[in-house]
């Protein structure tokens, strides 16, 4: 029985006491005088009836504050406790209960709290025990994670559903390079865990890849990997090869393969990711430098046989004669100049095919400086370095040309110090050593640059010309007289600088970032709706707008979107989502002090019709939460006219259900949730991080509406639509 | 009867050795100098054989060579396509044209007097 029908039955139990054996005691009495005696009884009762009334009336009021301050301190005074205490055992441990009420209250919160300390001693030493072995734990996933983000191939793991559990840091660069958004969302929209890979490959070609895997599989085939090419929908042409993840086998296989007994079935896969879009271009185009070299040649060819082998004629008279004389030379002359053509145009195409990587000249430099220096003892200095040259080079060999150089120069020169310079010249790298001090001969040069390299004992088989060589260069001595300076010139081939894939961006750097989530495996298919799913294995975006005021529908706008994402109860702090957003409107002093939030702040920020598509590319397949989720949800929903993009995922609001949880406490704003649940928020009031802490909030909440047997999705949002607060209008 | 031949090709070059090859060889000898008006010639002149080359402005020789092919009228006209495009899908694509014969630039003069002989003579 509820607490208020209690009140009100023991209100009338008390009524009843104090009248009833009074009217019980007047019944009789009248029941036993008869006549006269009854007309007596009345004449002395009559005149003092009021008076009685009166008394027990007022003594009826006494016992109802009696009972009420009783019920208050005792009765609801419990109630609040119970919460109190629930929190206490649950939620947040260090919450303890303010010692009011009467005494025996008090007593029992005194009691209680000792309890806690008791418990809190006891779960202190397990949870110290179980620290110790979660940290083992952790450390062999920060291995796991090291040697991930080390690894300069992409890596995406995902599950059969094609949920990304796992990727390193180069793919979430290189995911970024494709993004359609990558201003607002930065890749965050295409890839995150739980996220589907499907966004960004087409379902069918990663269905057929699969098929093919199991096929391998079923055949026992070595290595069951499937490779395929795809263009992205930005263009970028990415090579990939998956192969599967396969479950434990269930018996100890003998030997290296698996029995027939032991079927190993694929649980997942994992996609190593190539972007060869710039490696096809220089394919291409050496393919349509051999096919200029051949076909268009041939036509050429054609017509200077055809007219040499009429020349052979002898009666071919004199002007004839210098016609075909002519076709000669001019086609002669037009193959030399399709030769040249094709020379230049893909001078990078037709250089040798050894392997160079592509580096900052300015890096290859210095480490020669270090080396010369470390290797020989000789002082190095630049002079005049290009600090944007990138260079294609076999850094090795070429380190040890240099080096060798130096170091001959140094024996038999007696120079005392070398100089770099490097700078530019089309597709050319000009890099000089330079010396102080006579220059040797031809012959001298001839010899270092043709005998095998021998530096400090290290002996190589190559001489400096095969180096160079190596690197379709050049190389020779120059003289600068005016100086009194010599320097050797090489020439190498330059590169096209590569944009950098920039790996640190979007990381916070205090902690480290979650890459992969293993209980991702055991996720089903999406056969049942979400409504039916359990809220603590959906994936959710908690969200939080800031705003110019509180009503959208007289012109006030969005000015900041932050948010991050949950998944099976954790917080992806680095999957986050945060912009400032032009409102294309004044912005209201009070609302720049609120929000902290400045106009100069908004000016050139992209507007709403820039950042909702982002947003909601972030949010797709998402639950969406916020905290008072009808007010940022009434923003979202007007501009969906000039988006055309609907927010109609479902959404969670942590205010109802915080007050589901917790129907007695007084405040359900996101700080004081905050403050119940012992979380600390950073103080500042950003969209980004009130997202965060709403997150936080929800991650909390789920186990406390668990207990309540509120545990899908459809149990939460029916309870949230019977609290009180639901029934508010915003 | 002197057989008539066309010579078809949009450069200059190859047309002054070809013309003056088949000359000599005593055949009477037209030029046209791009796809359209090979197509226009062949059907006023009616040559016997047509070289045809495969590169060429407004009409390409495959297109020249399949509307003359599907032309029964014109049944008669011998086509030897001459063509820069070496490749043996290129060759398999000239004689599903219907080309009669297909010889790759560069070639050797004599063996096209040759050819031409030949394919005149079929008949």
């Amino acid at each position: 029985m509820p607490a208020r029908s209690r009140f009100i039955l023991a209100v009338v139990v008390l009524g009843l006491l104090m009248t009833g054996p009074f009217l019980l005691t007047a019944a009789l009495i009248w029941a036993e005088t008869e006549g006269a005696g009854r007309d007596a009884l009345l004449q002395t009762i009559a005149p003092h009836l009021p008076l009685g009334t009166l008394i027990t009336a007022a003594g009826y009021a006494l016992g109802v504050v009696v009972v009420r301050n009783l019920f208050r301190q005792y009765v609801q005074g419990f109630e609040r406790l119970g919460e109190q205490l629930r929190l206490m055992l649950g939620t947040n441990r260090n919450f303890r209960v303010e010692p009011s009420g009467p005494p025996e209250v008090r007593a029992v919160i005194s009691v209680a709290n000792e309890l806690a300390q008791q418990r809190d001693v006891m779960m202190d030493d397990v949870e110290a025990q179980i620290e110790r072995a979660k940290a083992r734990v952790e450390e062999e996933k920060n291995r796991l994670a090291a040697l991930m983000s080390e690894l300069t191939q992409s890596v995406v793991v995902c599950n059969l559903d094609g949920r990304i559990l796992l990727y390193n840091n180069r793919a979430r660069a290189q995911f970024r390079a494709l993004s359609e958004a990558p201003g607002v969302a930065g890749g965050g929209e295409l890839i995150g865990l739980g996220r589907s890979i499907y966004t960004v490959f087409e379902r069918n070609l990663i269905a057929h890849a699969l098929e093919t895997i199991q096929q391998r599989l079923r055949r026992h085939a070595v290595q069951p990997v499937s490779n395929f090419v795809t263009t992205t929908r930005s263009g970028q042409l990415i090579r990939v090869q998956m192969s599967p993840v396969l479950s434990a086998p269930e018996a100890p296989a003998e030997g290296g393969e698996g029995g027939e007994g032991s079927e190993r079935v694929a649980t997942g896969f994992i996609l190593l990711l190539d972007n060869i879009t710039r490696d096809f271009e220089s394919e291409s185009r050496r393919d349509q430098m051999i096919h200029t070299l051949t076909e268009g040649n041939r036509a050429s060819l054609a017509n200077v046989r055809a007219a040499a082998e009429m020349l052979d004629y002898p009666d071919l008279q004199g002007e004839l004669r210098e016609r075909f004389s002519k076709v000669i030379r001019d086609e002669v002359q037009s193959m030399s100049a399709r030769l040249d053509g094709a020379a230049t145009e893909f001078a990078d195409a037709l250089k040798s095919r050894w392997p160079l990587e592509d580096m900052l000249g300015a890096d290859l430099v210095a480490a020669a400086q270090r080396r010369i220096e470390t290797l020989l003892g000789l002082p190095t200095k630049e002079d005049e370095v290009d600090p944007c040259l990138w260079i294609k080079v076999d850094s090795f060999s070429l380190l040890q040309a240099l080096t060798y150089l130096a170091s001959r120069l140094s024996d038999e020169f007696e120079v005392r110090e070398v100089r770099f310079r490097l700078s530019g010249s089309g597709r050319l790298v000009h890099l000089d050593l330079i010396w102080s001090g006579q220059a040797m001969s031809t012959e001298t040069v001839m010899s270092w640059e043709l005998e095998p390299m021998r530096i400090a004992g290290e002996n190589s088989p190559l001489a400096v010309r095969d180096v160079i060589d190596r690197h379709g260069g050049e190389m020779w001595l120059e003289r600068e007289k005016v100086r009194h300076r010599a320097f050797f010139r090489i020439l190498l081939p330059a590169a096209v600088p590569r944009e950098e894939l920039d790996l640190g961006a979007g990381f916070k750097s205090e902690s480290r970032p979650e890459y992969y989530d293993f209980d991702l495996f055991s996720w089903a298919d999406r056969a049942h709706a979400l409504d039916d799913r359990l809220l603590a294995e959906l994936a959710y975006t908690v969200f939080d707008t800031e705003t110019t005021g509180l009503n959208p529908s007289e012109g006030d706008e969005i000015v900041q979107i932050g948010a991050t994402r949950v998944l099976n109860g954790k917080l992806l702090r680095q999957e986050s989502f945060e912009q400032l957003v032009d409102p294309r409107r004044p912005m209201p002093r009070p609302a720049s002090e609120i929000t902290g939030i400045t106009p100069d702040m908004l000016r050139g920020q992209p507007p709403i019709e820039k950042v909702l598509p982002a947003f909601h590319a972030f949010a797709a397949d998402t639950v969406l939460v916020a905290h008072n989720a009808a007010f940022d949800m009434r923003f979202l929903q007007l501009k969906e006219g000039i988006t055309g993009l609907a927010f109609d995922q479902p959404v969670i609001d942590t205010l109802l259900l915080s007050a589901v949880v917790h129907p007695n406490q007084e405040s359900h704003s996101l700080d004081a949730i905050a403050q119940r649940f012992g979380l600390t928020n950073d103080g500042r009031h950003t969209a980004l991080a009130d997202a965060v802490v709403t997150a936080e909030v929800l991650i909390k909440l789920i186990p406390l509406l668990a207990e309540r047997g509120i545990r899908t999705l459809r149990d939460a949002r029916e309870a949230a639509e019977k609290t009180y607060y639901a029934r508010l209008k915003y | 009867m002197t057989k008539k031949i066309l010579i078809v090709d949009d450069e200059q070059n190859i047309v002054i050795s070809l013309e003056f090859l088949m000359k000599r060889e005593g055949y009477e000898v037209s030029i046209a100098g791009d796809g359209e008006e090979a197509v226009a010639r062949i059907r006023r002149e009616e040559p016997d054989l047509v070289l045809l080359d495969v590169m060429m402005p407004r009409k390409s020789g495959f297109e020249v060579c399949q509307e003359i092919k599907s032309d029964p009228a014109l049944k008669a006209v011998r086509i030897l396509m001459l063509t820069a495009k070496g490749r043996d899908t290129e060759v398999a694509k000239g004689l599903a044209m219907g080309a009669d014969a297909y010889m790759t630039k560069p070639f050797s003069t004599k063996e096209l007097v040759e050819k031409v002989r030949a394919m005149l003579s079929e008949r």
